[in-house]
């Protein structure tokens, strides 16, 4: 019988996007059915009821709910280019960034934006060095060394997204000379081409992020 | 089983998460040093090897670089010791439902605890209190599908939602005295009801959740250090 994998998706949603970017890379098929958070579909509510946010995973039926936990999923079922490192300390690490990532990274970066309280960088500027040391002890193109892993996917919010609100409120976050690993990262991140069969439309990011902003 | 210095965890005894390692440390019987950490004044040791989040637990292996985060350090466990006491199920599918279990009680449940010691007024309390109560539903529910009739989450072991969730009761129990209310009962969630009494007896457990006095003592300072 042939796999049936659909996701519930939004354009624009980094999650969503990090699960399509996995999906991708491992060459697998799905369908993206595109959700409308404000009128929530059945389906939505049906397959996560918990939260009824998206991603949600379909894999023949069977629901799976939040980012990583679909990535690791999406892992364990499909062997094919593995996004997480096979020996077990190394796989520690790569969750132990990922969750990094998404507990302070990310709601430092909305902070630095203004987006989350009062505009503030210093947290933010802190926890990017993390990964910038991190890129450095490395040595390599990405967090998962010459291909991108888990890490690398689960920071595509930083890759991307924050360029596009960088552009719509004229506040530079990761600027080359602070961060000239991860400024590098981010290019490369971007150009690989499951991510860039992932992304959403660049303008529209920005153009969202201006309105945001009121610009 | 393994031998003590292989394995050495910075914790506090009242610490949730640090319990929650222990669980497993002794449900796959292994040896450990155990380094006791003063949240309050934080050693040089914990700020060097968990740099990132300056919490406990961090696990140290070997000779390995430290690792933190509870639910990555079980994992990690479970992959170097497989075959004592397998703590997450093998289908791909039961190991993601798991994850997303553990995720919804260290993001939505437990937190409400934390909440309710910072919050001080009887309307802010009793909204906080509901949000629990709610929320006791859903893992009641859960429990049942998990369970499937039987004693634990694990079915007839213990396995990871047991100790995902198992690690709080000292906490909770605290918290339903301190603030009159009770987060698992007879009416809304019976099998849950059912299930902490057999953790607090739990070999693997009962040592390991902290005492009353070791809570208050904890909470005394937390109430003094970050109000």
């Amino acid at each position: 019988m042939a796999d049936e994998v659909k996701l519930l998706s939004l354009l624009g949603s980094p999650n969503v996007c990090r699960v399509e970017i996995a999906l991708k890379l491992k060459g697998i098929n799905y369908e993206s059915i595109p959700q409308d958070l404000v009128n929530k579909s059945a389906d939505l509510l049906k397959y996560n009821p918990v939260h009824k946010k998206v991603p949600v995973l379909l894999h023949n039926g069977k629901p799976i709910s939040e980012s990583l936990v679909i990535i690791e999923y999406i892992d364990d079922v499909w062997k094919g280019v593995p996004v997480l490192p096979q020996d077990p300390y190394e796989k520690a690490q790569a969750r132990f960034w990922a969750k990094f990532i998404d507990d302070k990274c990310t709601p430092a970066i909305l902070k630095a934006f203004g987006m989350e309280g009062e505009q503030d960088a210093t947290e933010a500027n802190g926890q990017l060095q993390y990964l910038e040391n991190e890129l450095n002890v490395k040595g390599k193109k990405f967090f998962g060394g010459d291909s991108i892993n888990l890490v690398d996917i689960s920071a595509s919010f930083l890759a991307f997204w924050v360029g596009a609100i960088e552009e719509a409120s004229g506040i530079q976050l990761v600027t080359k000379d602070k961060f000239p690993k991860l400024t590098k990262w981010c290019d490369d991140f971007v150009n690989c081409q499951a991510v860039k069969d992932s992304l959403p439309p660049r303008e529209a990011l920005v153009a969202f992020f201006k309105g945001r902003f009121g610009n | 089983m393994g031998k003590s210095s292989e394995i050495k965890l910075l914790g506090t005894a009242a610490s949730p998460f640090v319990n929650r390692v222990q669980f497993v440390l002794n449900l796959k019987s292994i040896e450990y040093e155990f380094i006791e950490e003063n949240l309050f004044c934080k050693s040089e040791l914990l700020l060097t090897s968990n740099p990132a989040y300056t919490k406990v637990p961090v696990l140290f292996h070997e000779n390995k670089p430290p690792l933190a985060e509870s639910l990555i350090i079980i994992e990690y466990l479970d992959e170097i010791y497989p075959n004592i006491h397998p703590i997450l199920p093998s289908d791909p599918f039961e190991r993601a439902y798991n994850r997303f279990w553990a995720n919804y009680i260290d993001t939505k449940f437990f937190p409400l605890f934390m909440e309710m010691r910072r919050t001080h007024s009887k309307e802010g309390k009793e909204a906080i209190k509901k949000q629990i109560i709610e929320a006791s539903q859903l893992l009641e529910e859960a429990f049942v599908k998990f369970s499937n009739g039987k004693a634990y989450f694990g079915g007839d072991n213990v396995r990871y939602l047991d100790v995902v969730l198992g690690c709080f009761l000292g906490w909770i129990k605290f918290s339903e005295k301190r603030n009159e209310f009770k987060a698992f009962d007879e009416v809304r969630t019976p099998k849950l009801l059912e299930w902490t009494k057999r953790i607090w007896t739990h070999e693997a457990f009962k040592d390991a959740i902290p005492n009353t006095e070791t809570l208050v003592n904890f909470y005394m300072m937390l109430q003094k250090y970050k109000p």
